[in-house]
């Protein structure tokens, strides 16, 4: 008996390959977990994102201007959309999210030039993520005389020297010091919300049903609508206490500042939290045990770590995976709140990024009425 | 029969393309105890839960306490009590909390009363403050009746209210049930056992999804009409193997150290045993039969049938004495 027996072994691990075999959605699981992760790191991932928004506030249109907007496109790193605008509309576009830099042409810049007075010319970058927007940073401070190469002739030669004629003056907004926390701390929040929420309310109906009181429940006469209030309300408090804690957290250990409401931060998240419950909600109606609800909140998680901007730049990423994460909740609360604590964004700023996860909530909840059933059928 | 709380026709239910209920009729009557019998897998718990709103019939009409069975699920929910073959309330809430949140979802007024009256009444006060989780099967059944009552329904549906419950926790159980119904509950209650069968005012017996029998045990007994002898003596399992292969014997078992011999056809059944009768060793007496004789001989014959293989079948049961005594046989040759 106390020898190890190769058949009972072997008895064993028939036993467990037919297990595994039977449940069709763990399977699928351990060999789709694996394929997404490598598709989204593999594709998707870009911690050197090229191609970066940007605005230029043009006071001066010159020949030398447009060679330097060129030059800079030419870097690779920023592209310019749409035509000049003013300074108000730039600061606007920079708040909002829009654009990650700000190029602003001073007043007089041609003729500083000319008479080598070294003008400047000031780089406006939204640098609330100091990761994406770090290289673009080095290479427009890289512009020197080449830019310009084409348009120094003739009298003008003499500016060719190892001297710039111009200067790139660097304006690092929201987070001067390029501090990797003031991004992070802010971001877990929605992190946390959106791993323990989902998770938790995933476990919630399947539990009822794994535990055979499901049918119970259903003899009785409650409106799905009742069950779905009933069992989710507890977790939004749950999920305020998150929140409660990574703000003070935020404040107190990672010094992050808080520069916008505190109100609308939280207004922000319970649509966040009612979001995710309801994401979790529908996988509890989908799945028959609480494996199969832990491993579907974890297919949901997985990208919304990945492609929400959270671990990496949204904007390194491809369009396609752009666009899955456009459809991500978190996607849109990282934007919402790194605006309002790190750049006191207000009720205007953040209404785009809100309505969004509204809008998801909505189809969510729906689904998840759908899919709950009053009957065993 | 007075008033009928139950009152369906044609009731049909499958999953995927095996039909588990088919075709079954009930009436029941008000404050009657109803013991609903019948192989594993035979529909009774579907039945039951068609009933009650949890399964939707995929055909069928009728009503239930008044309501419609297909689109008033929840006016018949509201009153009716209905106790789950698994134990379904919570194991992580306390006897009294698992009560008081069965008294809220039927928005029960008095809580505190209405849940200490319940705790009284079933003997679970002592125990009120204890994990339902903790409690041996037996106190797990008297807090789910004391839970599916709660409400005062006027329908209670018990799935084998007491499968793996010890005989005192048996007995008080069916002293309740009979208690209540004597307050003018209705009660259908599953059950494999035959001595709780025979507590019950009257039975039905499904197999195969379809409504083999009913009536008062009496009648049922008396339809069915079948011959039998009862045999004392060594070496009964050899016996046994021979008697079966013998023509107008259809069913032996042994019941401790007596066999029951049954045949439909008296006269086959006497002249097939007529060389053992003989035998010394052997002790033979004309017995009467037993309710799980005459199931255990129903369900050989749909066995038969079902599989439609043997002949068994094809004299069956449509020669059967029907009609004239209450008992309604359905034509168990549809089964294809």
């Amino acid at each position: 008996m106390r020898l190890f027996s190769l058949s009972r072994f072997w008895a064993i691990l028939v036993k467990e390959f037919i297990q595994m075999r039977r449940d069709r959605l763990t399977f699928g699981m351990m060999m789709g977990v694996p394929l997404l992760q490598l598709l989204l790191f593999g594709y998707a991932i870009n911690t050197d994102p090229k191609n970066l928004p940007a605005v230029a506030v043009v006071a001066e249109n010159s020949v030398f201007a447009r060679s330097l907007l060129r030059a800079m496109e030419h870097t690779g790193y920023i592209r310019f959309i749409g035509a000049p605008v003013d300074a108000a509309t730039a600061d606007r576009l920079i708040r909002r999210g829009d654009v990650q830099f700000a190029v602003h042409i001073p007043p007089d810049f041609a003729e500083d030039l000319v008479r080598g007075r070294q003008p400047a010319l000031l780089v406006e970058a939204d640098a609330t993520d100091p990761v994406a927007t770090g290289n673009a940073v080095a290479a427009l401070q890289g512009l020197d005389v080449t830019a310009l190469v084409h348009d120094l002739k003739g009298p003008l030669a003499d500016l060719q020297s190892d001297r710039a004629p111009f200067e790139v003056r660097l304006h690092k907004r929201y987070n001067a010091e390029g501090i990797t926390q003031y991004n992070i701390v802010p971001g877990l929040m929605g992190v946390v919300l959106t791993m323990t929420m989902v998770m938790m309310t995933s476990l919630a109906v399947t539990r009822e049903r794994e535990r055979g009181t499901m049918e119970n429940l259903l003899a009785m006469p409650v409106l799905p609508m009742e069950v779905m209030l009933g069992k989710i309300l507890p977790y939004i408090l749950v999920g305020y206490v998150q929140v409660a804690i990574i703000i003070v957290a935020a404040r107190y250990l990672f010094t992050v500042p808080l520069m916008g409401s505190l109100l609308l931060l939280s207004l922000a998240a319970i649509i966040l939290i009612a979001a995710n419950l309801a994401v979790g909600f529908t996988f509890s109606t989908m799945s028959t045990n609480q494996l199969q609800a832990m491993q579907m909140s974890v297919f949901f998680f997985l990208p919304s770590l990945l492609l929400s901007g959270f671990m990496f730049p949204f904007r390194g990423m491809p369009v396609w995976a752009q666009v899955i994460g456009e459809a991500l909740p978190l996607t849109h609360f990282l934007r919402i709140v790194r605006g309002i604590l790190l750049k006191g964004n207000s009720w205007p700023e953040i209404w785009p990024d809100l309505w969004p996860i509204m809008l998801f909530l909505l189809l969510a909840a729906v689904l998840a009425m759908i899919r709950y059933r009053r009957t065993l059928d | 029969m007075s008033e009928a709380v139950i009152d369906v026709q044609g009731l049909t239910k499958s999953f995927g393309n095996k039909r588990v209920v088919d075709d079954v009729a009930l009436r029941v009557g008000k404050g009657q105890i109803y013991g609903f019998l019948g192989p594993n897998g035979s529909g009774k718990t579907t039945t039951l839960r068609m009933l009650c709103g949890l399964l939707t019939p995929d055909a069928g009409t009728g009503s239930c306490l008044g309501f419609d069975i297909l689109n008033q699920a929840a006016e018949i929910k509201r009153r009716t009590g209905y106790m789950t073959q698994r134990f379904s309330l919570y194991e992580d809430l306390t006897i009294r909390e698992n009560l008081a949140f069965v008294a809220r979802v039927y928005g029960l007024g008095r809580l505190r009363q209405r849940v200490d009256t319940a705790l009284e009444r079933l003997g679970l006060a002592a125990r009120q403050r204890q994990l339902a989780g903790q409690l041996s099967g037996g106190w797990k059944q008297r807090l789910a009746l004391a839970a599916c009552i709660l409400h005062e329904p006027e329908l209670l549906l018990l799935d084998e209210p007491t499968a793996g419950v010890d005989p005192k926790a048996r007995r008080d159980f069916w002293d309740q049930i009979h208690a209540l119904a004597g307050a003018g509950l209705t009660v259908l209650v599953s059950t494999h056992y035959m001595d709780e069968a025979e507590r019950c005012h009257e039975i039905l017996y499904i197999a195969y999804g379809r409504l083999i029998a009913k009536g008062t045990i009496r009648q049922v007994l008396a339809a069915h009409d079948l011959a039998t002898w009862s045999v004392e003596g060594p070496n009964l399992h050899l016996l046994s193997r021979e008697l079966q292969q013998l023509p107008g014997i259809d069913t032996v078992a042994a019941f401790g150290t007596i066999l029951h011999v049954c045949g439909r056809d008296a006269a086959a059944l006497d002249a097939s045993i007529a060389p053992y009768r003989h035998r010394p060793e052997l002790h033979w007496e004309r017995s009467s039969p037993s309710l799980e004789d005459i199931f255990i001989q129903l369900m050989a014959e749909l066995d038969g049938n079902g599989q439609g293989s043997n002949g068994l079948g094809s004299n069956g049961l449509g020669s059967n004495g029907l009609g004239g005594n209450g008992l309604d046989i359905n034509g168990l040759g549809g089964r294809k």
